[in-house]
């Protein structure tokens, strides 16, 4: 332990409304939902926030919710939450394999959807399923609630459009995957207990061997989790030939940002990305 | 005899095990001593560079801690190994990151740590080097010259000769030359390095997670001028160590105990993880470069091999290391001439150390991956090329030794091929992989381990060990040697128990405290099991020799009578102890200036071959499935043995294609276990161990040394097995997924090597790997 714990504060008022108001009154307050990554880093030494505020246990955010036209998953639905139901498991397959190779079986039982969001690692497992998925994401504050797609969510390296005091509600999933083409591949450092060295969800809706609707989006692609806007433009309409596929091998590869750190290159990213796609194209 | 089913050779229960399940074994983080405080290091954030101040800044209450510099070192400033060149604390010149400079102590942990980061060292920096390559570059700046080294930035050198090597490159059909290197590989212990310090009038006295309790006391009385009575050391129950708690407890011991002294309080030093990878020692990264004559019908007709390890900033260890790795590098084959030249080089790395293996498994690799090239070379396959080559009863290896054991290299190969359905694979590779986004490949390594100290080293070692019996009857064995993990408890007991003829449980083993156990030597290089176990077996005898000496033991006897004739022995003498002694056997002799004779009193063999899946979307390599066969003169405990070789395969495929060291000016940058990559359970095959037993006269009931072979081989079986899949050579390891994107997508990157010599126009023919 890196730390002095006695340098922190922790309060856990109980309630969502009570924990709303209480960040509205002291914008220093940190939420911890599951702590599976801000334990880690009190652990190192690296936890600059000192003020903290728990979710941990709290039921307003904690279910899964299923609407005619909508499933709903509130941000403290934990990963194992997620792998254990059923609609998820038969509708959005994608969501139930992220949540299966996020961390270790003791990480999914703390860790949340809503941390890991929120957290807005450009390397977290789920972001990119919910992408493909085309999620919404709902805030709430003291002073009201907001809805927007999730992919205008992240902002840049760890920057996210939450404001003070605001909070992750809950993911909005359509429910009309049902007849898509489906993809997700995590190349990770190793098979369990990795973290993503670049990753591809994708979502397509083929018809009359006409790309109808294509999602995609990757993890450690760029600075954040993203959506790959221009390579679905040049996808959409069309049917997949060869040199449809090289062209959108080469969009691709111009659209992403990969960088090289202690876990992989920029140019290797670059390749596996543009060779995971071309997997799905040719699935199609 | 009374014990009817033999106890040597089943899986008898470990020996701490139910302690351990059961969460009441204690490892030195559990042990809390009254008015204990804890310790801490305060390391150097540069390579290397003179030292002009140390700033202990605001905000902490200094009065309150214990701070020790090397100025309160009572003795000598040194961490003995072989040499005296490690100071125990920097003086003036830090010569690697990470290096201890400043000790303090405080009640308060959290605290401690905020001190640590409060103390500030002003340095002069100096010219520092990283590499081999760098260490030994003409202009090179001189980072470690001492007399007792071989020249400016080199701990030590050997050259080992066989025949005369210069007369075989006129006649050779081909001349094949390579060059392979090892990356440096965390031990990756469970626990933590950590130590608690006690000093008194009677002197110092240290408990520790460790394998060589004796090397810690060795170590103390020279840091404080104490004779060997006035120190002491107890090993606790010790959370694995691979290799990575032979000389490092040295260092964190002799620190604990200097707060210990200064503070006049025990003092606690545990080292979290971040720290225990940054600043103990790794497996030492090699190269190693070949040059080898070959007959057109792929005779090895002798060789030149270069072997260099980085040692790091001090000696340490590094001239053993060196020398095992030296001594395996010609492999299990004939070599009619053969030259090796081996150095150990100076960088300003943490001091690399003991790992597993220790030195071998970096040679070996290279040898290994040359013989496929050889094979390709030649144009035959690398199965035939290995059986045209093996050792047979009655040769002699590349430091002359002759071999006298009855091993059969070509029965070994041929049994491990069928089991893994090597042949079968092969043909079905050829066929599948061209129409297929994943290539498979199988490939395998032979080679050959030693047990024991190099060449004389056991003789040096002159290893005692004594069994006692308690008060209720119970013979209690005595030794230096430790319990990691390994089995070191369990094989001795049944050793005891089958020689004593009583039951296994009734054999008791003493916690190692050097107040208490003789010095049996250290636990290290796959003695213990077949030195330190004959030593057992031969002090259980002369149990059994005083006994009946005495009148009080028949021939034959049950446990009850063994167990009474013993107290009544005990009521008569006051004790009853025996003891044995090593003593060379007569007909092994080795010259250690000329690197000539019986390197070891005997070896393990082993063929290993492993299965892997190259995936050309990701690069990711895996191993599908591994298959190893080993011959280890008697298996003492299968259960046992079994775990040695499957923990063993599993730290090699890690050193093969997952674990780097990402290194940043000497630093580990990645010294956390999410970015240092070992293999989980989902990343490993299904292991397939196998056993044969050609009993060894140095062991306990035929025994060999089996804890470092299993790492020797799974590397070079998986890149053979790799370029088999890919049809691409790579030639370091750890191979990861980048490399091989590096090359596959890029051919140019593929440099020419001899193997695309042609058979047909090969004369004497020189080909480099650079051309
Ligand atoms: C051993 C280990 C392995 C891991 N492996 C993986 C992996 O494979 N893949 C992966 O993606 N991640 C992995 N993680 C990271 C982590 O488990 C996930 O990111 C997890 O989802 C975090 O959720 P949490 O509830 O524990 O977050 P916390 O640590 O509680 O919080 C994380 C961040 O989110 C904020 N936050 C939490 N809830 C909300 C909310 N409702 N609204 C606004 N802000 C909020 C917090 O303030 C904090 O900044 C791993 C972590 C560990 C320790």
């Amino acid at each position: 332990m890196r730390s002095d714990v006695r340098d922190y504060t922790l309060t856990a008022p109980g309630s969502l409304d009570a924990v709303l108001s209480a960040l509205a009154a002291n914008p220093r307050l940190t939420p911890i939902a599951g702590g599976t990554e801000l334990m880690v880093a009190l652990g190192v030494g690296r936890l600059g926030r000192h003020e903290l505020i728990s979710l941990d246990g709290l039921k307003e955010l904690r279910f899964i919710e299923e609407r005619p036209e909508t499933l709903i998953l509130g941000a403290g639905a934990t990963f194992t939450d997620i792998r254990r139901n059923a609609a998820i498991a038969r509708e959005f397959p994608l969501l139930a394999q992220t949540a299966s190779w996020t961390g270790s079986i003791a990480n999914q039982n703390r860790g949340t959807l809503g941390g890991n969001i929120a957290n807005a690692s450009p390397a977290a497992d789920n972001p990119p399923a919910l992408l493909a998925y085309d999620a919404s994401i709902e805030l709430v504050s003291a002073t009201g609630r907001r809805t927007l797609p999730y992919d205008e969510f992240h902002l840049g390296y760890k920057k996210t459009v939450l404001q003070p005091g605001e909070l992750i509600y809950a993911i909005h999933l359509p429910r009309r995957f049902a007849q898509h083409r489906q993809y997700v591949r995590k190349v990770g450092t190793r098979n369990a207990q990795a973290i993503a060295k670049i990753a591809l969800a994708a979502t397509a809706l083929i018809d009359e061997a006409m790309v109808r609707e294509i999602r995609l989006a990757g993890a450690s692609l760029i600075d954040r989790p993203v959506r790959l806007h221009a390579t679905e433009a040049l996808l959409l309409g069309k049917a997949i030939t060869p040199e449809l596929r090289t062209q959108a091998a080469a969009v691709l590869a111009s659209e992403i940002k990969p960088i090289d750190d202690i876990r992989s290159t920029a140019k290797y990213r670059i390749a596996v990305a543009c060779n995971l796609l071309d997997e799905f194209l040719l699935s199609l | 005899m009374a014990a009817k089913e033999s106890i040597v050779g089943s899986p008898a229960l470990r020996y701490e095990g139910e302690a351990k399940v059961l969460g009441y074994a204690k490892y030195i983080d559990d042990l809390h001593f009254p008015q204990m405080i804890h310790g801490a290091t305060v390391r150097s954030k540069f390579p290397r560079g003179r030292i002009t101040a140390i700033r202990y800044g605001e905000g902490i209450p200094w009065d309150e801690f214990t701070i020790v510099t090397w100025k309160d070192i009572p003795g000598e400033n040194t961490i003995v190994h072989l040499l005296k060149d490690h100071p125990c604390l920097v003086q003036e010149i830090v010569n690697h990151p990470e290096e201890p400079i400043v000790l303090l102590a405080h009640p308060d942990k959290a605290l401690l740590r905020k001190a640590v980061d409060a103390v500030t060292i002003e340095y002069e920096p100096l010219p520092a080097v990283f590499t081999i390559e760098e260490s030994e570059a003409p202009d090179a700046p001189v980072i470690w010259n001492s007399e007792a080294g071989d020249s400016p930035n080199v701990f030590k050198t050997y050259l080992m000769e066989k025949g005369h090597v210069e007369d075989v490159w006129a006649t050779a059909d081909y001349i094949i030359e390579g060059e392979y290197s090892t990356g440096a590989q965390e031990q990756f212990y469970i626990e933590n390095n950590g130590v608690i310090a006690e000093y008194s009038e009677q002197g110092v006295t240290v408990w520790g997670s460790m394998q060589c309790p004796y090397y810690l006391h060795h170590a103390l009385q020279l840091a404080f001028g104490l004779p060997e009575q006035k120190c002491r050391v107890i090993q606790v129950e010790t959370g694995g160590a691979f290799g990575g708690k032979e000389d490092y407890p040295s260092v964190i011991g002799c620190h604990a105990a200097l707060l210990a002294m200064k503070s006049g309080r025990p003092v606690k030093m545990v080292y979290d993880r971040m720290e225990d990878m940054a600043a103990t020692t790794k497996r030492h990264p090699s190269r190693t470069r070949h040059r080898t004559a070959v007959s057109k019908d792929g005779k090895l007709l002798g060789g030149e091999i270069e072997f260099a390890i980085d040692g790091g900033a001090y000696v340490t260890l590094s001239p053993v290391v060196l020398s095992r790795g030296t001594i395996h590098a010609a492999g299990p084959y004939n070599w009619p001439h053969l030259r090796i030249r081996a150095k150990a080089v100076a960088t300003n790395c943490p001091p690399h150390g003991a790992f597993r293996g220790f030195g071998a498994p970096q040679s070996i690799f290279g040898l290994e991956r040359h013989m496929d090239l050889i094979a390709k070379t030649v144009g035959i396959t690398p199965e035939e090329l290995r059986r045209r080559n093996f050792l047979q009863p009655g040769g002699t290896t590349a430091t002359g030794q002759l071999i006298k054991d009855p091993i059969d290299l070509n029965g070994m190969l041929t049994r491990a091929l069928e089991e893994s359905g090597y042949h079968a694979k092969r043909a079905e590779f050829a066929k599948t992989n061209p129409t297929s986004p994943i290539k498979r490949g199988i490939g395998f390594a032979t080679f050959m381990h030693g047990a024991g100290f190099t060449g004389s080293g056991e003789r040096r070692l002159n290893s005692l060990v004594a069994i006692e019996v308690d008060d209720e009857g119970k013979p209690e064995i005595l030794v230096s040697s430790t319990e990691f993990g390994q089995g070191t408890n369990t094989i001795l007991c049944q050793v005891a128990a089958q020689t004593l003829h009583i039951s296994y449980k009734d054999v008791r083993i003493a916690q190692p405290d050097t107040d208490r156990v003789p010095n049996s030597g250290p636990t290290v290089a796959s003695r213990t099991a077949m030195i330190v176990g004959k030593l057992v077996e031969d002090a259980s005898h002369n149990l059994l020799t005083c006994m009946r000496a005495s009148g009080l033991l028949e021939e034959t006897y049950t446990p009850e009578q063994f167990c009474h004739a013993a107290l009544a022995y005990k009521q008569q003498h006051g004790e009853l102890r025996a003891t044995a002694r090593y003593q060379a056997p007569d007909d092994i002799f080795w010259d250690d200036d000329k690197y000539h004779g019986d390197a070891y009193p005997a070896y393990a063999w082993a063929v290993y071959v492993a299965e892997v899946a190259v995936d050309t979307r990701t690069y990711m390599a895996e191993v599908k499935n591994f298959w190893a066969l080993q011959e280890v003169g008697k298996v003492l405990n299968p259960v046992l043995a079994k775990g040695q070789v499957e923990g063993g395969v599993a730290q090699g495929i890690g050193y093969a294609i997952y674990e780097k060291c990402v290194w940043k000016d000497g630093v580990m940058a990645n010294n956390q276990m999410t970015n240092y990559i070992m293999p989980t359970s989902a990343d490993l095959p299904p292991i397939h161990v196998l056993f044969e037993e050609v009993p060894s006269i140095h062991g306990p009931f035929g025994a060999k040394g089996i804890g470092e072979l299993p790492m020797d081989g799974p590397a070079p079986a998986i890149l053979n097995a790799i370029e088999e899949a890919t049809g691409v050579r790579f030639n370091h390891c750890p191979l990861l997924p980048e490399d091989i994107f590096d090359k596959l997508a890029n051919p140019t990157l593929i440099s020419a090597d001899s193997s695309q010599l042609q058979p047909a126009v090969a004369g004497p023919v020189f080909s480099g790997t650079t051309p």
